[in-house]
């Protein structure tokens, strides 16, 4: 905090932008509350990034037994090969496709997956209480849903692995973000239309941002659930689909 | 040569580990085998990397059209052994590197990257001095600019001059005040012009104002009256990764043309020189964009410096540590390609600064930072980046800050650009070269005035 200006300004300034402004200074370098903050937030991302997903850790036994949720990895062995060679994270293991087509039901109209991306932590607190939002809207609007899985070393690019094995209409991918200093929480969703090899992220659309102090999980699953429905009703995704986004709505992942 | 199919292989090999090299499936299998690279293109004739271009496009031809036979004459004998000892010799001064710049192969200088240490890198750098000119003067020796780097997650202008006027208070924005755009249009990107813009000209600040939107978005700001005073775009090495980026060298050149006529019919301006672009650059680029051609990525960034070289630009940097992981994976891949882009930056003839940073995803830290920000003000880094307490709120990742200019400035005596700095005196921000608004009343009155920014 700025002991020179009054409460008045450092507040106004603060309103305007989460730049981190009127930090002080001690010679060339930052405070030491400024320093330690800064250490803090890099440690929440570098946790979100490195921790491995665990299904009943992370998502909580009553979810995964509510909606019989099962997790398979990609050919990613390791968090390093994961992060090294985003090729592996796009593709199912073998033994992950046999699973796959032997616990879920083909073609459904929706087929949600939940993956661990660049934050687990994003995972962890943003899918409890999203994912069954996007279940029961998806009964409401009459749907059938394929049974949810969570995927371990997940890239993007899944999606077309997802679409190629079990044929959807509309695949969501809930994904963790690259995490910043602001957060280490943010989750994308990435969805697809009719999701098979050779679709590239001008074929998906996305709703990044979805986390405490960005996108609400109840709005973030009425724009999933709508764009869903846009998408099944033009029969086409990504850059031929628009979503009437409010403005600055911005997310990046590592695809 | 003998155990390397051609030079393409032998360039790959001889590289320091870079995860992007292995990723790309080129790098050397074992440190023996990057020796025995790193020996056989010591060995390697100059006039063979000439005689033999690694690849075919857009890109080599401008090499081979920008390409001085005449500066060439000095060196022409040489090995890249040779070259990398007469680089480094006492005998052997900084002018006399810069009248061999135009003789220079962008793979030569890449070649000669390779074996050298990370203090040949640094030691060499140090002597070449590449000073440029706009509406101010970087690049002399003892000065150190910054680009002030004020973004905003939802392009708000007044969040934006905010972080922009403290930049200032700690003697920052000489190379730049420089906005990357949340959202690419052309109504945000004119409304940031407009403001920073409006900032330089209310406070008479001797600087270049950028907003890092597509260079056709810029372009066409321009045309509906926005004020560029540097155009941005990004290059690559490859005419491919370019077409990836939207971009092509007629574009560059037509760029370059048009905001150089916008200048001189901007009269109000007090222009000293018609250095007007911007690049930015980074190892991995081409190979993210599928279109390396089994070139190593080191190779593929001393061909966008020749790209960039023959475009006169005001700044090029290296934002060394944005791509991720999977093209330089840790600190140590990192400090390396800070070092290799900014000494065959300079040696080539170009302005180099550089973007210090790194990703929340890659093995670094901002000690990682620290690190490279030091070693490249040991080498003569024309500017750095400074952001709020480096941590980038639109981008999300972590570059360098005010905080750490003051420190390089102090550590290793260098002053502002002399027009800002002249400026900053003017102004009572600085005395001494030295700030003196960081403290007490003096800034609270200064930061009171911020308050009619926010009306903006």
């Amino acid at each position: 905090m700025d002991r020179d200006l009054p409460a008045r300004i450092v507040e106004k300034i603060r309103e305007r932008t989460p730049a981190r402004l009127l930090a002080g200074h001690s010679g060339g370098a930052y405070r030491t509350s400024t320093q330690l903050e800064l250490r803090a937030a890099h440690a929440a991302a570098r946790d979100a990034v490195r921790t491995a997903f665990d299904l009943e850790q992370h998502l909580g036994r009553d979810l995964i037994e509510r909606f019989g949720i099962f997790e398979v990895p990609t050919q990613a062995a390791s968090k390093d090969e994961f992060l090294l060679r985003p090729d592996l994270g796009r593709r199912f293991s073998a033994i992950s496709e046999e699973k796959i087509l032997s616990t879920c039901v083909p073609e459904p109209d929706l087929q949600i997956v939940i993956g661990d991306g660049l934050s687990t932590t994003a995972v962890a607190v943003q899918v409890p209480a999203l994912l069954p939002l996007l279940m029961q809207g998806a009964i409401v609007r009459q749907w059938s849903v394929g049974k949810p899985f969570a995927v371990r070393f997940c890239r993007v690019g899944i999606l077309n692995d997802v679409g190629d094995l079990l044929r959807p209409r509309v695949a969501v991918l809930l994904i963790g973000e690259r995490p910043g200093l602001a957060t280490a929480e943010s989750l994308s969703a990435y969805m697809a239309y009719r999701p098979r090899a050779g679709q590239t992220d001008a074929d998906r659309n996305l709703i990044s941002n979805i986390h405490s102090r960005g996108i609400q999980s109840d709005e973030a699953a009425t724009r999933i659930l709508s764009l869903a429905a846009k998408m099944m009703q033009a029969k086409a995704g990504g850059v031929k689909i628009r979503e009437e986004l409010p403005a600055g709505v911005s997310g990046q992942i590592g695809g | 040569m003998s155990r390397f199919a051609d030079l393409r292989e032998l360039f790959a090999k001889a590289n320091e580990v870079k995860s992007g090299d292995q990723l790309a499936g080129i790098a050397a299998r074992s440190e023996q085998e990057r020796v025995a690279a790193k020996y056989a293109l010591a060995d390697t004739q100059l006039t063979e990397i000439l005689a033999k271009p690694l690849l075919e496009d857009e890109v080599t031809r401008l090499i081979y059209d920008s390409f001085d036979e005449t500066a060439f004459v000095p060196i022409r004998s040489m090995t890249v052994g040779a070259l990398r000892e007469h680089i480094l010799s006492d005998l052997i001064s900084g002018d006399n590197l810069k009248s061999l710049q135009p003789g220079l192969m962008p793979e030569m200088a890449a070649a000669v990257a390779k074996i050298m240490s990370n203090k040949d890198l640094v030691l060499a750098a140090a002597k070449i001095r590449n000073i440029t000119r706009c509406r101010n003067t970087l690049g002399q020796p003892g000065v150190l600019a910054i680009r002030t780097q004020p973004n905003h997650p939802a392009d708000d202008v007044g969040g934006i001059l905010l972080a922009a006027f403290e930049g200032l208070l700690y003697g920052c924005g000489d190379a730049v005040i420089g906005v990357n755009p949340a959202t690419d249009s052309i109504e945000s990107v004119s409304a940031i012009l407009h403001a920073l813009q409006r900032l330089v000209t209310t406070y008479e600040i001797p600087t270049q104002t950028c907003c890092l939107a597509h260079i056709t978005t810029q372009l066409a700001a321009m045309e509906r009256g926005a004020p560029v005073d540097l155009l941005f775009p990004s290059v690559a090495g490859t005419e491919d990764a370019n077409r990836s980026f939207g971009i092509n060298l007629s574009l560059l050149r037509e760029g370059q043309e048009r905001v150089r006529e916008h200048h001189r019919r901007r009269t109000d301006v007090h222009w000293i020189g018609d250095n007007a672009m911007y690049f930015e650059t980074g190892q991995g680029s081409a190979l993210s964009a599928e279109a390396h051609h089994g070139i190593d990525q080191l190779t593929l960034e001393a061909r966008a410096y020749g790209i960039a070289r023959t475009i006169s630009p005001m700044l090029v940097n290296s934002v060394v540590g944005f791509i991720g992981p999977e093209y330089l994976f840790d600190e140590r891949q990192i400090i390396r390609a800070g070092l290799e882009d900014h000494f065959m930056g300079k040696l080539l003839g170009l302005p180099m600064g550089c973007d210090v940073c790194y990703t929340n995803h890659a093995e670094a830290d901002q000690n990682s930072a620290d690190n490279l920000l030091v070693l490249l003000s040991a080498a003569g880094c024309n500017y750095f980046m400074g952001v709020p307490c480096s941590d980038d709120v639109m981008l999300n990742y972590q570059s360098t800050s005010y905080h750490d200019a003051l420190a390089m400035r102090r550590i290793f005596h260098l002053r502002p650009a002399p027009e800002f700095l002249e400026w900053l005196e003017s102004r009572g921000m600085y005395r001494d070269s030295e700030p003196t608004m960081l403290e007490g009343p003096m800034r609270r009155e200064l930061m009171s005035k911020a308050e009619e920014l926010l009306s903006c």
